[in-house]
């Protein structure tokens, strides 16, 4: 199964858990799954059917706006990443 | 001097307060926090005689700098020269043109010596003992300098093949300095998640909000060396696009509180380069979202970040004030450089010469009005983007110790000043 890894400020609406494994075949699923069992965790991430705006999300090191967004396909060893976009500069 | 000029920090979407704390964005939407001050009191404390009174560095605007006591971390930041740039004004055919001339910015060189110093002396009353950042250089340098000297430990976050003036310059403070095969943006993932595993104090990472408030101080002093008014236009360069965003705040801040003289109505133009330029896409396009860009290739390394944190927002600020945005290639970033350097005797980095090209093509295009007064940040020092000049320049002639060479040369140079000579 993939693991989703939760930015730490979001853990007390991941059960406490940084990491968390889902099944699915694309981002969309894996975190769609996440969201299931903590709904808390997906009303933060998720506006309606799109990713907030603030909410970067990667496969491994890449960002999936440059793959295939939320249909990105993601395999039983991927890591996905849920990142605050606000960071640096 | 109590802390209450800070009430907190606000989410910039949905509003929700939280305390003072190391956290960059809400917990509810992912929006970027800021710092929220009490305004009321900070008009009581502060007027132009006050602040007229205290000593030259950026802390003169103290109570809108989001510290609670004292500042321990670079005390001696800021107020860098605002030069009034005739000669280069001549070149670009405009009236009334002004530098603000932070590539001498005290202790690194760069203006972000201004963030560095608020986030620095925030991490000091957080009572973080280690500090980070994610760089394209400037931060770098910054971070490692500031930390030095106050006794806190440094990890330094960089892209591979940055200039080596900007690696030396963080290396040499006893920095630990880490260069991450990638672009930018993967340093700032990777920091994102070290600053809150680690529990360290990353500036631009879970410090953002109080770090980001420092670069109001370079518009503040823009404002009080014009006498106390805002500029028609400013020219600020854009890689996360946080600095055109605050140093308008810094302008809409002093005309709340009565300091300056007429209204506020700066146009903010901002400037990248076109290898990568997803700010000025954005502005141009209209978009309600950045694209980002992927894997930027320009000589202005200091600007590129692919995915700007606060491009949303300074492509807003900037299409709501009438300003605009443009981007130049790397011949045009040299050449800007050679006459930035040429006019004004300031040599800036790459950002620089961003700066100038892109106000150049906004002036040749008509959205900066000649009549009017524009103000050009520099942001960084030309000696530490060495990489870009070489084999754009001259080189020295070489002669022979003798006068008979050195007529020769002048001879072969300008004969009219041979003639006169002889």
């Amino acid at each position: 199964m993939a693991v989703v890894r939760i930015p730490t400020p979001l853990r007390p609406h991941s059960g406490g858990h940084d990491r968390i494994e889902a099944q699915g075949a694309t981002v969309g699923e894996v975190l769609g799954r996440v969201g299931e069992t903590y709904p808390a965790l997906r009303e933060r991430i998720f506006d309606g059917g799109d990713l907030r705006r603030f909410v970067n999300v990667y496969v491994n090191n890449e960002d999936i706006r440059y793959l295939d967004d939320l249909k990105t396909a993601v395999g039983e060893e991927d890591e996905v990443s849920i990142i605050p976009a606000v960071a640096g500069g | 001097m109590s802390g209450s000029y800070v009430s907190g920090l606000k989410c910039r979407l949905c509003g929700k307060h939280y305390p003072k704390e190391a956290l960059n964005f809400c917990t509810d939407d992912f929006g970027p926090l800021e710092v929220a001050y009490n305004y009321d009191m900070v008009a009581a404390a502060l007027s132009r005689g006050a602040i007229e009174a205290r000593p030259r560095t950026m802390w003169r605007y103290r109570e809108l700098l989001p510290v609670d006591g004292e500042p321990t971390v670079g005390r001696h930041v800021g107020c860098t020269p605002l030069i009034r740039a005739d000669r280069l004004a001549r070149a670009l055919g405009v009236s009334e043109l002004y530098i603000k001339n932070d590539a001498v910015n005290h202790p690194s060189l760069s203006f972000k010596d201004r963030v560095v110093a608020v986030a620095l002396s925030k991490a000091v009353e957080l009572g973080f003992q280690t500090v980070g950042c994610a760089s394209t250089g400037n931060l770098a340098g910054s971070v490692a300098a500031n930390a030095a000297a106050a006794g806190l430990d440094a990890y330094v976050l960089i892209p591979d093949g940055l200039e080596q003036g900007k690696v030396l310059g963080a290396t040499i403070y006893g920095a630990k300095v880490i260069a991450i095969e990638g672009t930018y943006d993967h340093v700032n993932r990777l920091c994102s998640q070290i600053a809150f595993r680690f529990g360290w104090g990353f500036v631009n990472v879970n410090l953002r909000p109080f770090y980001a408030e420092g670069s109001k101080s370079m518009g503040f002093e823009i404002a009080e060396d014009l006498g106390w008014r805002a500029p028609d236009h400013v020219v600020a360069p854009m890689a996360g696009g946080s600095l055109i965003g605050k140093i308008y705040k810094a302008f809409k801040e002093f005309e709340q509180l009565g300091l300056l003289d007429g209204p506020v109505t700066a146009r903010m133009f901002g400037a990248q380069a076109t290898g990568c330029n997803p700010i000025t896409n954005t502005v141009k396009t209209a978009a309600t979202k950045v694209k980002p860009v992927r894997n930027p290739d320009t000589i202005a390394k200091s600007l590129a970040i692919g995915d700007p944190a606060d491009g949303f927002f300074a492509s807003q600020l900037i299409r709501q004030t009438g300003g605009w945005s443009e981007d130049v290639d790397d011949d045009a970033i040299v050449d800007a450089m050679r006459l930035l350097a040429e006019t004004e005797g300031v040599w800036a980095e790459t950002a620089g010469g961003v700066t100038v090209a892109v106000a150049q093509k906004l002036i040749e295009q008509g959205k900066i009005d000649r009549n009017g007064s524009t103000v050009l940040c520099i942001t960084g020092n030309g000696l530490k983007t060495q990489e870009a000049l070489i084999g754009k320049i001259a080189r020295p002639v070489v002669i022979k110790p003798t006068m008979e060479a050195f007529e020769a040369l002048v001879e072969a140079e300008a004969p009219a000043l041979a003639a006169a000579g002889a």
